[in-house]
């Protein structure tokens, strides 16, 4: 069974937004209930009640998730609702090291009976595997925090803004498009609450409440003469936010060919630009193959960082864990320990970064309890570090986890997911009208298209939503059938310049995929706009 | 629980449909029990028992439907659910493409139960792995693979007299070996409805072998290639493709389906007359429910025959616009093929590349279906009807359109995954660029 690597929302296969398969997410709740928190006391009862079943059937060491995960989609097409969705998944998973050997079970029924027989289940499972396995499982320590609590710091809980409201602005911006001359319009705001409770045997009783939203839009427009058709994504990003991502600010607007956006999106704005930029992108010019100077905007770079930063320093992958399915990396585990491996030129800082606001990946404590930071991974253009967990981080002599880990649900067991792996901005002023008045010959890329990218994360190609074509200076005009073909360590040492702090911004995806049986992971990816020089472009355009 | 009779089923939807006060209401009930054990570098990383099961309810007012679902089934949750997804239609906004639902109908009884499938459990799921890894430790490689069995029912019926009932199995095992030095690299993966048709250690010793034969791989230049794609790979190209053969997008003009100055290309020559596909619930090695969750049945749907579309799938609501019936989508299908093994297609070659699957295929332009992706896990260069040595992944730039117009030959089809294909010899097979991964 061949699932997407990377599947996200928007954007893949034939065009239209798809909807999602509600069954994946939970069941069908009344949106007012989202509202309802279960009591940390009784959660404490709970998860004690796993911990010392595992205990008492010889687990070494166990930890357990009560997890409470509520999505709402809001999704419509031109001026039909097509369906809204509020849905709820209650659980408990827990996860045990007997005989030196990992299992994990988990249960839909929240009460004391049901967590202590899954608990007693995921004991059987690791000694059945224990028989198996090879090296036992080695922990790095952790202390327990006690009681704490982390919650993402939103302005306006989007689970308390009313539906109509959500409708209401969908509609308005379905009709824009419609005014606007587009074919088709789809349009959704997707919003997530992660009610988290995390307890384990080294004393950690961990109570989060995480929120993440999502709108987006895609305009489509046809041409029945000549039988083509076109499509734009909104610029939108998914977000570590609350509702006040859709309260556009003027501070927040990015301006320039087309606006971009920061914390803050403007979806009226934003899809009237996307409406005429549609019509632009059917009637440009078909991309000239061959080597362009790439001026590439944070709402198209962030997914060339995730596809040959992000992944290929996962250290599962590095050490083979993924072998069967992601695949592996091309970041050896002597290229690391060489501390002179050039991943890129001096002008490329790459960090990990679990804490920062508003992005997707930022937790208090990761998902076996520990406690988030941030790290550098490129400096100066040098490896220097992976992301672990804590049954890896003695594989690359760290003394401690670096709080990567991450399960989906309740239901998943946890593993080494992607902290937001972020390329730093240039240190020296610069702007982008500034970078692109130097380019000669170049493409400037805004918004993310097609990804490929190959299992050790050598060789990629890259598309986009717009493309501009840079003569002498200046901006000339639209291009299309644009993609971008390079190999990982070459692109990153071809970097020429990196806009200032100015100009970062975040981008990112709820549904990065990875391991057997497939879990997604929300992360996000920051950057200025960058210049690299000299890449592969080549013309995408056939008949059939 | 994860798994209840027919019976147990049809009083558990009758009983949640008593309480039922909407103008229309459907039930759905499914469950599942199963399991899966993972490995990498030689050894189980993680492994899960799944067993659950649902009730899901949709209750419809006018044109405004709600939803709800629970996993208990005693007449106060079932009457409290009901109750819930009548108060969530009566806030929902009415849905313009809302179909009345389907009437009473017979459906033949399908053939995806296996009993052995059902029967698998923890051990079981254990030996087989050993056997992968004992292979693999002997041709001293590193393994990782995934073995996954699962036995699911699903049960429907509505306000208007419908009811349907079906279990299935289904197993699924893959693997990758890859020597020490890390330099070659050999996969193989296989699904069946009956886990006795699973040979995890003949499927191991095919990868060890790829693993082995692809290591030293040298670099060809990018270019159009004669390729020869076994059933995996073949597979890899076509599963976009057959999710396209649908009426609404090919009719409302966005899709390669859509015809220039408006309409479809429903009964064009788009590929080579030696295509043929088909969905068909009751083949042997790919068979699937007779009905789907609309209760529209399931039924045997040719797709293309001698490379000309002969259908496109319809939704009930496009259906019922277009006063036609509805199709359910090409889910499971089948392509033709002819009697040749992989080995005949390869003797019959002067100059190829023979691929063994494609990984990370994206689509790159929705209008000619043009894809991109890479070759893995064993790439191989033939000459004069023979393999000559294993040649460095590449990077393709092609559409399962162009390629189905370029078929040399076909093979002897298999399942693989979720179709039946042959492997195919292709001409003029557009490969972009270079890749170092192994």
């Amino acid at each position: 069974m061949k699932r997407s690597e990377f599947l996200y929302l928007s954007g893949l296969g034939a065009g239209a937004l798809m909807l999602p398969n509600l069954s994946l997410f939970g069941n069908p709740i009344d949106p007012m209930e989202a509202l309802n928190v279960v009591d940390t006391r009784i959660k404490k009862e709970l998860a004690d009640v796993a911990l010392n079943a595992a205990k008492a059937k010889g687990a070494s060491y166990a930890d357990v998730r009560i997890g409470r995960y509520l999505n709402q989609f809001v999704a419509t097409r031109e001026k039909n609702v097509q369906g809204v969705s509020n849905t709820e998944s209650y659980g408990v998973g827990v996860r045990v090291i007997a005989n030196g050997c990992w299992g994990f079970a988990s249960t839909n029924n929240v009460t004391k009976e049901e967590i202590a027989k899954a608990a007693e289940r995921a004991v059987a499972v690791a000694k059945a595997n224990a028989k198996i396995q090879g090296e036992a499982v080695q922990l790095a320590p952790q202390n327990g925090y006690g009681e704490v609590s982390w919650k993402s710091p939103i302005e306006k809980n989007a689970f308390e803004v009313p539906v109509k409201e959500k409708v209401d602005l969908l509609l308005a911006t379905n009709a824009l498009a419609m005014q606007g001359g587009a074919s088709f319009v789809n349009s959704v705001i997707f919003a997530v609450n992660e009610q988290k409770y995390f307890a384990s045997t080294d004393g950690s009783y961990i109570d989060q409440d995480i929120h993440r939203i999502y709108p987006n839009f895609q305009v489509t427009k046809i041409d029945r003469s000549n039988g083509k058709f076109d499509t734009i994504r909104s610029l939108s990003t998914p977000m570590g936010m609350g509702y006040e991502y859709l309260d556009p600010t003027e501070s927040s607007k990015v301006k320039g060919v087309v606006t971009r956006y920061k914390d803050r999106y403007d979806i009226l704005e934003d899809i009237k630009a996307a409406t005429v930029n549609v019509d632009q992108k059917m009637k440009a010019k078909s991309v000239e193959p061959g080597k362009y100077d790439l001026v590439l905007d944070p709402s198209h770079l962030w997914l060339t960082i995730h596809e040959s930063v992000g992944h290929p320093t996962e250290l599962d992958r590095v050490l083979g864990y993924e072998a069967n399915y992601a695949g592996t990396s091309f970041l050896t585990l002597d290229k690391l320990n060489s501390k002179n491996f050039n991943f890129g030129n001096k002008l490329v800082n790459v960090t990990a970064d679990k804490t920062e606001k508003t992005s997707l990946g930022a937790v208090g404590y990761d998902d076996e309890g520990v406690e988030c930071k941030k790290w550098d991974i490129v400096k100066d253009g040098v490896l220097v570090n992976f992301q672990a967990t804590r049954d890896q981080a003695h594989m690359i002599g760290l003394k401690e986890s670096q709080g990567c880990s991450y399960a989906q649900s309740w239901a998943d067991v946890q593993f080494q997911r992607m902290p937001n792996i972020s390329l730093q901005p240039g240190k020296e002023e610069l702007s982008v009208d500034d970078m692109i008045k130097d380019v000669e010959k170049g493409v400037y890329i805004i918004g993310d298209g097609s990804f490929s990218i190959d299992q050790q994360r050598y060789n990629f190609q890259f598309g986009g939503q717009m493309f501009y074509e840079i003569k002498e200076g200046k901006i000339v005009g639209m291009l299309k059938d644009v993609s971008y073909q390079s190999n990982t360590q070459e692109f990153w040492n071809a970097v020429g310049a990196i806009c200032d702090e100015r100009d970062y911004r975040l981008g990112g995806a709820f549904n990065d995929g990875k391991g057997q049986p497939g879990q997604s992971n929300a992360v996000s990816h920051g950057s200025s706009t960058t210049r690299f020089n000299g890449v592969n472009v080549i013309n995408t355009a056939r008949k059939i | 629980m994860g798994i209840i009779s027919k019976a147990e089923a049809q009083a558990i939807l009758k009983k949640a449909l008593s309480f039922s006060k909407a103008d229309e209401c459907e039930v759905s009930l499914t469950g599942t029990e199963g399991g899966n054990i993972r490995y990498a570098r030689n050894a189980v990383s993680t492994a899960g028992d799944i067993s659950t099961m649902g009730l899901a309810i949709s209750s419809t007012f006018g044109k405004k439907t709600g939803s709800a679902t629970i996993n208990e089934f005693d007449d106060a949750s079932l009457e409290k659910v009901v109750r819930r997804s009548e108060e969530l239609a009566q806030l929902a906004p009415p849905n313009p493409e809302y179909v009345s639902l389907e009437g009473p109908k017979t459906f033949a009884e399908s053939i995806t139960y296996n009993k052995t499938t059902a029967a698998v459990n923890p051990d079981i799921r254990a030996e087989a792995v050993k056997k992968s890894l004992d292979i693999a430790k002997a041709a001293n490689l590193e393994a990782a693979g995934f073995l996954e069995n699962s036995t699911s029912f699903r049960a429907i019926m509505n306000s208007k007299g419908l009811f349907a009932y079906n279990m299935d199995t289904d197993v699924s095992f893959s693997v990758t070996t890859r020597n020490q030095a890390g330099t070659g690299s050999g996969y193989v993966s296989e699904s069946f409805n009956d886990i006795s048709k699973l040979d995890t250690l003949a499927l191991t010793k095919v990868a060890a072998q790829k693993a082995v034969g692809s290591a030293g791989a040298k670099a060809l230049e990018p270019g159009k290639y004669t390729v020869i794609l076994e059933p995996l790979a073949a597979s890899d190209m076509l599963s976009n493709m057959v999710r396209g053969f649908d009426a609404r997008s090919a009719e409302e003009g966005r899709s390669f389906m859509s015809k220039k100055g408006g309409g479809t290309r429903l009964g064009e020559q788009l590929f080579n007359e030696q295509v043929n596909i088909y969905s068909d619930p009751f083949n042997a090695d790919l068979p699937s429910a007779t009905w789907n969750g609309d209760g529209i049945p399931q039924e045997k749907v040719t797709w293309v025959e001698n490379g000309v579309v002969k259908n496109l799938s319809y939704s009930r609501y496009w259906a019922q616009q277009k006063g036609v019936k509805p199709v359910p989508g090409a889910n499971r299908v089948i392509m033709e093929g002819g009697t040749a093994s992989l080995e005949d297609l390869i003797k019959s070659t002067e100059r190829g590349i023979l691929v063994t699957r494609f990984w990370y295929i994206r689509s790159v332009d929705p209008q000619t279906l043009l894809l991109t992706g890479l070759t893995r896990d064993g790439t191989f260069y033939i000459e004069n009807g023979k393999i000559m040595y294993p040649v460095k992944n590449f990077r393709f730039n092609e559409s399962p359109i162009i390629m189905l117009n370029n078929v040399e030959a076909l093979g002897k089809p298999q399942r693989s995954g979720n179709m039946i294909v042959p492997p195919m010899k292709i001409r003029d097979f557009t490969f972009s660029s270079l890749s170092d991964a192994v």
